[in-house]
């Protein structure tokens, strides 16, 4: 409380809040909505405002500083302030893609409305600015034709300079991107809707495009509506192209079922995949051991798997913004270890005494999935982050330049290559447009049974994964991450399964028949006797 | 049909704003006359004052000045074909002993108010960079941020005393903002073009300028008096010097700037070192 009041005080000595400062203070002692902002907000945001609570050095993006009244998520033009429906949707929504939940549930709409007014003390732009929300209309039909249309707007408009040729959000512009602060910012993947800081709906899309993302490099496409380069339709079928990448959030189901097949496609391209189920596993930062990883640049990966009576192919997608190690994107792996490991990067300590910017080897892209040595049986299974010296897991790894690998995890951080002939795995990779496709390939017999897996049919067995983003500081413990899941094989039922009961309904009819007949027989004969 | 009723209501309601605009501005701004220059970075010469003299300035540059970063134009190949040399970033312009793209006000000394001229100034994005790479502005004037490369720029202003924005431009347009407070310096970025970035002085009166190539500026039709200048350069930091013009007179002034002044450098736009305290310079 005090330290939001000297740091008042302070600005006003710098003549940098002249007239405000006292009433500021006066306003900010007494409002309802302080001690529900410092106990609930404070943490992230700071007592002040500033966006420099404890925990926000742990944050990319950061916390909003909300002292310059600059908020992303508006329903007003670029440069304008929210109104207070705007600040008060992201206070109970949230702010997706980023660590700012949603508190409807847990305040009540009371509190959540002194917040509201709360936050607009730590801005004198609040007290003499106006505020006026555009009338965006509503959403046109979605068709076939809107899409198209949409698509070529996505091009004139030249938004993949930023989101990329697929949106996936690795345009040519990517790597240099930074928010008001300089804190480096990654343009949305548009192929995941669900991040999308302002939502995911046709609607939120459509006013993301009209009034900008202020604070961030999306500019407001307004004054080009006015200008005469996209019209209003054109701005809604960009929007529904948008949301047409996407979709909404995958379900993620805790078991991956490997179908049979009669054989097993090797290439990440084989058309067959195109039929074979895919599962969504959501990976997040790793952040259990040091040095821990908060973040993340890949938030999941598709998983699909076939056998036949031989192999098993697993192939793995999932979106990546570059092929890493990729030079154009070195300053910004720098810049992320800065603003995450200020103080643990590499080459920290050079950074103290010259202000340069620590230097972070190159790293490739790289993905692994990891499995217990044997199938459980029963519930105990090893740890679930790389196992430990107790109990290792048998991995698969592929990393980006070098390919496969088996190892064994002996704890966090701690893959060794598997020693000996190995088990005869493959991999297959291709880069796409910001997504990688990766086919891990593997008799379904282990040689070596002591350390590596064989995978039973009929059994769940066990796994998990883990996603580095070289270009994104991610190497080691630095990475993104799942729980267990769980791989299934399924097998075709065998015919005994069908005859058995049909046998034994055959079997159960004919005594039937004979006990009746018998029965029958016996009656007549005493009724003749 | 809605759609279309809505777009006619939205040029109707364009033009009448247009119209008041234009009436408005032209109220304001009788003085403008003399204002032949007013697209280049120096502020538009002010109504005749009484007896109004000039400063006539110099900044002199000492040292080696850094070797400019080269910009990599190859994702924009149509930029790179406007150039005739290869482009570099415009952080230190100095040439013979003379420093160009200084910003100098007068921070002290003036009493009065001082309409803005309805003249704006333009930026232009040409090359895929901005032209000129630093200007002076009125509060409430115009500056006309112009697009003439046909591709997609966006024009991120990024001041603290006044409200910041980001428009895209994703094609050849123009697009008017105005400042309402004074601001030493707004920085302005393009986020699709990482090197492009230019700075806007901005200042409550119509007495400023910017120093050329060979690092003269004037400001001109200033009433008798005394006054504090001050100069800002992005790299090397802020100047301030004492100046008396005498009625009809002319003051001469130099300011002094070599290349160990680099610890004053204004924090070049993004880099994460002190988020909070790098447009500063120009309020100290």
């Amino acid at each position: 409380m005090r330290a939001a009041a000297t740091s008042f005080a302070r600005f006003a000595a710098l003549g940098l809040l002249p007239v405000t400062a006292s009433a500021a203070i006066a306003q900010q002692e007494d409002h309802p909505g302080r001690p529900v902002y410092d106990r609930w907000c404070a943490g992230c945001h700071g007592e002040d405002g500033r966006g420099e609570g404890d925990a926000a050095g742990f944050m990319l993006p950061r916390p909003r500083d909300f002292t310059q009244a600059l908020y992303q998520v508006r329903s007003t033009a670029t440069g304008s302030l929210p109104t207070d429906a705007d600040i008060l949707r992201v206070i109970d929504e949230g702010m997706p893609g980023t660590a700012m939940p949603g508190w409807r549930d847990a305040l009540t709409e009371r509190e959540r409305e002194d917040l509201v007014t709360y936050l607009k003390t730590f801005s004198r732009f609040f007290e003499s600015e106006t505020v006026e929300a555009i009338d965006f209309g509503r959403a046109p039909a979605a068709s076939d034709e809107v899409l198209e249309e949409g698509r070529q707007v996505y091009q004139t408009l030249e938004c993949f300079k930023c989101h990329g040729e697929a949106g996936r959000g690795d345009g040519a512009s990517a790597p240099t991107q930074e928010d008001d602060t300089g804190f480096p910012i990654r343009p949305a993947d548009l192929t995941q809707p669900w991040t999308f800081n302002g939502g995911g709906t046709v609607e939120d899309i459509y006013q993301r495009l009209r009034t900008g993302l202020d604070g961030t490099p999306m500019p407001s496409y307004t004054d080009a509506m006015e200008a005469g380069i996209a019209t209003e339709e054109q701005l809604w079928s960009v929007a529904h192209y948008v949301k047409s990448l996407g979709g909404d959030l995958p379900v993620a189901r805790e078991v991956v079922e490997s179908s049979r097949a009669e054989t097993v496609p090797s290439s990440p391209g084989d058309s067959a995949w195109t039929d074979v189920e895919r599962f969504w596993i959501p990976l997040v930062g790793q952040i259990i051991v040091r040095p821990r990883w908060f973040a993340p640049a890949v938030t999941g990966v598709w998983v699909q798997a076939v056998h036949d009576g031989n192999d098993i192919a697993v192939r793995l997608t999932w979106n990546d913004r570059s092929q890493s190690p990729d030079p154009t994107w070195s300053e910004w792996r720098s810049r992320v270890m800065e603003v995450m490991e200020p103080h643990e990067g590499p080459g920290a300590a050079a950074a103290d005494t010259t202000g340069a910017a620590p230097t972070v080897p190159p790293a490739p892209d790289a993905i692994a999935i990891w499995f217990p040595r044997s199938p459980p049986t029963g519930m105990e299974r090893p740890y679930f982050f790389m196992g430990n010296a107790r109990q290792p897991v048998y991995a698969w790894q592929w990393e980006n330049g070098t390919g496969a690998r088996e190892a064994l995890g002996r704890g966090p951080g701690r893959l060794e290559t598997l020693g000996g002939e190995g088990n005869g795995l493959t991999t297959e990779a291709v880069f796409d447009n910001g997504q990688w496709s990766v086919v891990f390939r593997r008799p379904l017999a282990a040689t070596d049974t002591e350390n590596a897996l064989s995978f039973p049919a009929g059994t769940a067995v066990p796994m998990a994964f883990f996603a580095w983003d070289g270009d994104n500081g991610e190497s080691d413990t630095r990475g993104a991450l799942s729980s267990w899941y769980f791989l299934q094989l399924t097998e075709p039922t065998p015919p005994t399964l069908y005859a058995t009961p049909l046998i034994a309904v055959l079997l159960t009819a004919g005594i039937g028949i004979f006990a009746v007949g018998r029965a029958q027989r016996r009656e007549r004969m005493s009724e003749e006797s | 049909m809605r759609l279309t009723r809505q777009i006619t209501g939205l040029m109707s309601f364009l033009a009448i704003a247009a119209l008041v605009a234009c009436g408005g501005g032209g109220g304001d701004t009788g003085g403008a006359e003399g204002g032949g220059e007013t697209a280049t970075p120096a502020g538009t010469p002010p109504a005749a004052v009484a007896d109004a003299g000039s400063v006539n300035g110099t900044i002199d540059f000492t040292g080696s000045a850094p070797a400019n970063e080269p910009i990599d134009m190859g994702e924009e190949p149509a930029c790179a074909e406007k150039h005739s040399s290869p482009p570099t970033r415009e952080t230190v312009v100095a040439n013979e002993g003379k420093l160009a793209n200084v910003f100098v006000y007068v921070k002290e000394g003036l009493t009065g108010e001082f309409p803005a001229p309805s003249e704006a100034v333009e930026v232009d994005q040409n090359g895929c960079v901005y032209i000129p790479h630093v200007i002076g502005v009125q509060t409430g004037q115009d500056v006309a941020f112009k697009n003439s490369d046909g591709l997609l720029h966006n024009i991120k202003a990024a001041p603290t005393e006044n409200r910041p924005f980001n428009i895209s431009q994703p094609n050849n347009m123009t697009s008017p903002r105005s400042f309402s407070a004074q601001e030493v310096m707004v920085p302005v970025q393009c986020d699709v073009h990482g090197w492009m970035e230019m700075y806007i002085g901005v200042v409550d009166h119509p007495y400023f300028a910017v120093s050329g190539d060979d690092g003269s500026f004037t400001i001109e039709n200033l009433p008798p008096g005394s006054y504090t200048l001050e100069a800002w350069h992005e790299r090397y930091g802020v100047q301030t010097q004492q100046v008396t013009v005498e009625p009809n007179g002319t003051a001469t002034v130099t300011f002094a700037y070599n290349a160990s002044m680099a610890a004053n450098a204004v924090v070049p736009l993004g880099t994460p070192i002190d988020p909070h305290g790098h447009h500063q310079a120009g309020d100290r």
